[in-house]
Order: C-alpha cells, then sequence, then structure tokens
C-alpha cells in the first residue's frame, strides 16, 4: 500500500507543477458549504530536508543537546551499529545499492535544476492561460458595461426624438385644418356668389322685359293718324329750323 | 492542557500510557488517522508551489527500509557470522 502512495505521490510531485498543480486544486476545493472565504495561496516551498532525505526538524530537535554535529554522530553510531551486529547485511545487493545511489545522485544534482525550471514552465504556462480566460472575461464584461451605460445615455435623448415626433403630427393636423377652412371658406364663397348672380339676372330680366313691354305699348299705341301728323310737324319743324340756320349763316 | 489532546511529542513518558488509552482504535479512527498523516505529509512536502526532491526521496528511501525490514528473516542466511 505504502508502494502504492509512493507512485501516486511520485507522480504528483515529479513535475511539483503541472499534474501536482491539478492534484493540489482538488485537494483545496471548499468542501464544506459554508466557508465561502478565499482559499489561501500555495506555499511556496516545502518542508526543509537535508541531504534529501532527513527532514531539517531532526536536526532542530537535536541541536540544543549536541550541537551541530549530533545527527551526523547518530547516523555514523547507528550505522556501525547495524554493520557490527549484521542488522544489515553487505551482500549482492549492497553493491546494486550502492551503484544505484551513485546514479541517481549524480543525476539528481546534474539535472535537477533543470528539470524543476521545465517543471516551473509548465506551470506557468497553464496560470497565464486560466489568467488569460480570466482576462478576457473581465475585459468583455467592462465592454458589456459600457455598452450598457451608452444604452442608458441614448435613452436619455428619447424625449428629443418624441417632442420632434409631436411636433411633426402638430404640424400635420394644422395643415390639414387650414386646409379644410379653406376649402369651406371657398365653398361658401361659391354659393353666395351663386345667390348674387341669381338676383342680378332677375334684376336685369325685370328691367330688360319692362323697358321692352313699355317700347311695345308705345309703338302699338302709336296710331296711323298720330304718325301721319307727328312726321307732318317733324318736317315742319325741321324746315324751321333749317331757316333759322340759314338765316343764321347768312348773318 | 488534558492529556488527551496533547500531540505525541508533548505528552511525557509517564502519560504515555494514559494517553494510548484515550487513542481511538476502532477502525474508523484508524483510518482517520492515517488520512490525517497522510495529508499533514502531502501538505507539507508535496502540496507546494516549488516542490524539491525530499518529498518523494523520503518516501522512496522509507520504502526501501520497510522493504528491507520485511526481507530481514531471508536475508539472515546471508549473514557473515554467525555470532555477533
Amino acid at each position: 500500500m505504502l508502494s502504492r502512495l509512493v507512485l501516486v505521490s511520485a507522480n504528483a510531485a515529479k513535475n511539483s507543477s503541472p499534474l501536482g498543480a491539478g492534484l493540489v486544486q482538488l485537494s483545496r476545493l471548499h468542501t464544506s458549504p459554508n466557508s465561502q472565504a478565499p482559499v489561501p495561496p500555495l506555499p511556496e516551498k516545502g518542508g526543509k530536508t537535508r541531504h534529501g532525505i532527513f527532514p531539517e526538524e531532526l536536526f532542530q530537535l537535536l541541536y540544543p543537546k549536541t550541537g551541530v554535529t549530533g545527527p551526523y554522530m547518530l547516523g555514523a553510531g547507528l550505522l556501525t551499529y547495524f554493520l557490527s551486529k549484521e542488522i544489515y547485511i553487505i551482500n549482492h545487493e549492497t553493491i546494486s545499492a550502492a551503484c544505484m545511489a551513485t546514479v541517481i545522485i549524480y543525476s539528481v544534482k546534474r539535472f535537477g535544476p533543470d528539470v524543476a525550471a521545465f517543471a516551473d514552465k509548465l506551470n506557468e504556462e497553464k496560470l497565464q492561460k486560466a489568467e488569460e480566460v480570466k482576462a478576457l472575461a473581465v475585459a468583455s464584461l467592462a465592454q458589456a458595461i459600457e455598452d450598457e451605460k451608452k444604452e442608458q445615455w441614448g435613452v436619455e435623448g428619447q424625449h428629443l426624438l418624441f417632442d420632434a415626433k409631436r411636433n411633426n403630427v402638430a404640424m400635420l393636423l394644422e395643415t390639414n385644418w387650414r386646409e379644410r377652412v379653406h376649402t369651406v371658406h371657398n365653398e361658401v364663397k361659391k354659393r353666395l356668389d351663386y345667390q348674387i348672380a341669381l338676383q342680378s339676372l332677375h334684376r336685369r330680366m325685370e328691367q330688360e322685359h319692362m323697358v321692352s313691354w313699355v317700347e311695345k305699348n308705345v309703338v302699338s299705341s302709336i296710331t296711323p293718324q298720330q304718325e301721319k301728323t307727328s312726321i307732318a310737324k317733324c318736317i315742319t319743324d325741321l324746315k324751321s329750323l333749317a331757316k333759322i340756320q340759314q338765316a343764321k349763316a347768312t348773318v | 492542557v488534558p492529556v488527551a489532546e496533547k500531540r505525541l511529542v508533548d505528552v511525557k513518558l509517564g502519560e504515555l500510557g494514559s494517553w494510548l488509552g484515550t487513542r481511538d482504535f476502532t477502525p474508523n479512527g484508524i483510518l482517520a488517522s492515517i488520512r490525517k498523516g497522510h495529508d499533514r505529509y502531502y501538505n507539507k512536502y508535496i502540496n507546494v508551489r516549488k516542490g524539491g526532491i525530499g518529498g518523494v526521496a523520503m518516501l522512496l528511501a522509507g520504502y526501501v527500509a520497510l522493504s528491507y525490514v520485511w526481507e530481514f528473516e531471508h536475508l539472515k542466511h546471508d549473514r557473515w557470522r554467525k555470532y555477533h
């Protein structure tokens, strides 16, 4: 079971970041619905270890009593005890362990920083992608806010639009009203003109009729005797007038 | 501070017996203690931004040591001397 644990955590920690980061986030989710406080950030560095496998706490534990060389003396003493009592047995596996230890230590010392830098770069890329998404979302939301503000400003100007429209409608109504008043005026004038024309026609006809009637009566009342005497009188008048004229002319 | 709530490093030798008596040895309790130990180790050495080799190396070294302990009965026959 421990070996499986080691494998899992080895996979998780070898990169110390990409998978580790993914697994990390899983273990730091808000599991209870009560706490909505922001999750504290990850610690920068892990617990300190000396020579890779001995936790620093051991050295700190022994420092007050034995000073700096205490744990090393403890290690040397334990090693001597195990070897002398053959609790640790030297056999072929010891040689292979020594060779493997050499190779492992050399490779860690040589390639350790490069692998760590590579893993950190992977992690940085992940973080950057997430940041980009966040920045994009923030930018789009800010844009949405701007658009909304513009809309609100636009709505304020709508009352101007309505005033203009109202003016248009009022003008149309006024024009229509004036046209109709004009029509009424014309129609009334036409009717009144008709009445005037009718009356004047009446008067003219009466006049002409009366005149012609009087003429006809007068002409018909002139008898032939009267006509002869009037003609004779006219002739004598004309002769006398001619005489007077002649007299005037000679004078 | 009552004995039951002290951590193991703070328990004095004389109180060890009573402290062990207060521990929870039911299967659930054992599972809980295993989980707590795992979480402590994980959060201290692996769940960090820049983990070092110590986190994995300590587990591997522990695995090596534990497997040696389990194999000791077989290895006893490879001893160089019979009496120590």
